[in-house]
């Protein structure tokens, strides 16, 4: 039998780890972009927050996967359900990205605009939504592009904490030591992988100012 | 008090100093007074405080010492948003904003102040042809003007609100001579129509000699002379006369 077969066979479960594997990476990315941009942003007003935030996040990035999931079990609440544990992984994952884009953009902006913007009288809430968002959006959302490709792929270890979603059938393929199995889950995961990457990549190029 | 006609200067400093943190002086005790309507060019080579001086009138800088008022009120005292509001301010690098085409950037401020569509459609058509755009250019984006075009979109979007006073900080001096003296000319006529208290940066004597009611010479963060321009091109103080040497050939405004 080959994976298509295989895969085909099993489409329904797949569908349902596929859509499990997307909540998963779709909450993390949410929570990610609500806390991430907002303290990206802050750390372009507050210069001194910019090591320690940074910092942290960077910090975060290094813990391996694995060892995240364990590190969060006994964190009340939190470890009570495998998929909430799941969710606050990957969202600390995918903050680096949004924190560093995010300032990243807002700083890339011409001082002399600011100047200009500034000068007019315009306030600086007018300025953040009228001038520095827009103008830095397209590095906002590589951050977001990075961040989600991160966590398509370490969504897939979620399942080894009973999270659900595609590494259920990578785990299960690894120990009945079948290819086909591990296939399964790879290829649908890769594939969202790329799916996000392109959409998110299109998304950035329209909103980059030329 | 204006001595002449007993109504406040326009803009005022008043023992003005300005130090960064670091405690570098870079503005030292300017006194300066600009009466309503006039043009006044801040004349100085680089690095001499013409924008730090600008910067303090719209309180883009607070005075570390001393005091400036514009229409006889202390900037401190100003609500910081009006203050700038009834400023315009135009920089040499422009600072249009990218992403809106020319009549969004030129209509931001009316929009913000909550104009009625038709009043700021209007007025961006009025302030097209005074800057003299064609009204067609205003669908494009900055990116698609040359420099001159800019330039004087940046000049229609510093006096969209209509400010009684115009800061001008080296508005010309990244453009081609020609589109230069274009600009220059375009400016006299608009200042003839419209007679706002303009302090004007360069540090081209052509220029100030060309556009000023009055020149200041600031050197080195002080205040050198004050002359009209037939008086600035005679003055004997030798800093006023070696800035004048050192463009040879150079006369006062032909009439
Ligand atoms: N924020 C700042 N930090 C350090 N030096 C500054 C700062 N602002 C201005 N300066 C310095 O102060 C001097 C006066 O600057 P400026 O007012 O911009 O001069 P001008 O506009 O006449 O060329 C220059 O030597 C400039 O390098
Ligand atoms: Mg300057």
């Amino acid at each position: 039998m080959n994976i298509f077969h295989f895969m085909l066979q099993n489409r329904a479960e797949i569908l349902e780890l596929t859509g499990e594997h997307l909540w998963l990476v779709g909450v993390s990315i949410l929570i990610a972009v609500i806390i991430g941009i907002p303290l990206g942003i802050l750390i372009t007003r507050w210069p001194a927050l910019n090591k320690p935030i940074l910092g942290s996040a960077n910090i975060v990035q290094t813990i391996p996967s694995l060892a995240l999931f364990g590190f969060l079990l006994p964190v009340p609440w939190i470890g009570d359900r495998a998929g909430r544990l799941a969710i606050l992984a990957l969202t600390l994952y995918a903050l680096l990205p949004l924190i560093r884009n995010t300032y990243i953009g807002i700083k890339g902006v011409d001082p002399a605009i600011l100047e200009a913007g500034r000068g007019m009288g315009m306030t600086a809430r007018q300025l953040l939504w009228q001038v520095e968002l827009p103008l830095s959006a397209g590095v906002i959302i590589a951050g977001v592009r990075v961040a989600t490709v991160i966590c398509v792929g370490l969504a897939t270890i979620a399942a080894a904490i009973g999270a659900g979603g595609l590494g259920e059938y990578i785990f299960r393929g690894l120990a009945m030591v079948n290819n086909q199995v591990i296939l399964a889950g790879a290829i649908p995961a890769a594939a969202m992988a790329l799916v996000a990457d392109v959409c998110l990549g299109w998304l950035e190029k329209r909103l980059t100012p030329h | 008090m204006n001595r002449y006609s007993g109504e406040p200067f326009a803009i005022e400093f008043r023992k003005v100093s300005y130090r960064l943190k670091n405690g570098r002086e870079l503005l030292r005790d300017l006194d300066l007074e600009i009466l309503p309507g006039e043009t006044l060019v801040m004349l100085g080579r680089s690095g001499s405080g013409k924008t730090t001086t600008l910067r303090l009138i719209n309180r883009l800088l607070e005075a570390s010492e001393g005091e400036v008022l514009v229409e006889g009120k202390s900037v401190s005292n100003w609500d910081v948003i009006g203050l700038r509001r009834s400023i315009g301010y135009v920089i040499q690098d422009i600072g249009l904003f990218p992403h809106f085409t020319v009549e969004r950037n030129i209509g931001l401020i009316p929009k913000i102040e909550g104009w009625p569509p038709a009043r700021i459609t209007s007025r961006i058509r009025e302030l097209l042809e005074l800057v003299g755009l064609d009204p067609e250019v205003a669908a494009r984006y900055p990116r698609e003007l040359s420099g001159g075009q800019r330039q004087r979109v940046g000049v229609a979007r510093a006096l969209a609100a209509d400010p009684p006073i115009l800061l001008m900080d080296e508005p010309f001096g990244a453009l081609d001579p020609i589109t230069r003296s274009e600009l220059q000319r375009a400016f006299l006529a608009l200042q003839q129509r419209l007679r706002k208290t303009v302090v004007f940066v360069t540090h081209d004597l052509r220029e100030a000699l060309l556009l000023g009611s009055r020149i200041a010479l600031i050197d080195s963060g002080h205040l050198v002379a004050i002359h009209e321009p037939e008086q600035f091109t005679s003055s004997a103080d030798p800093l006023v006369s070696s800035y004048v040497g050192a463009f040879e050939g150079v006369g006062p405004r032909a009439v």
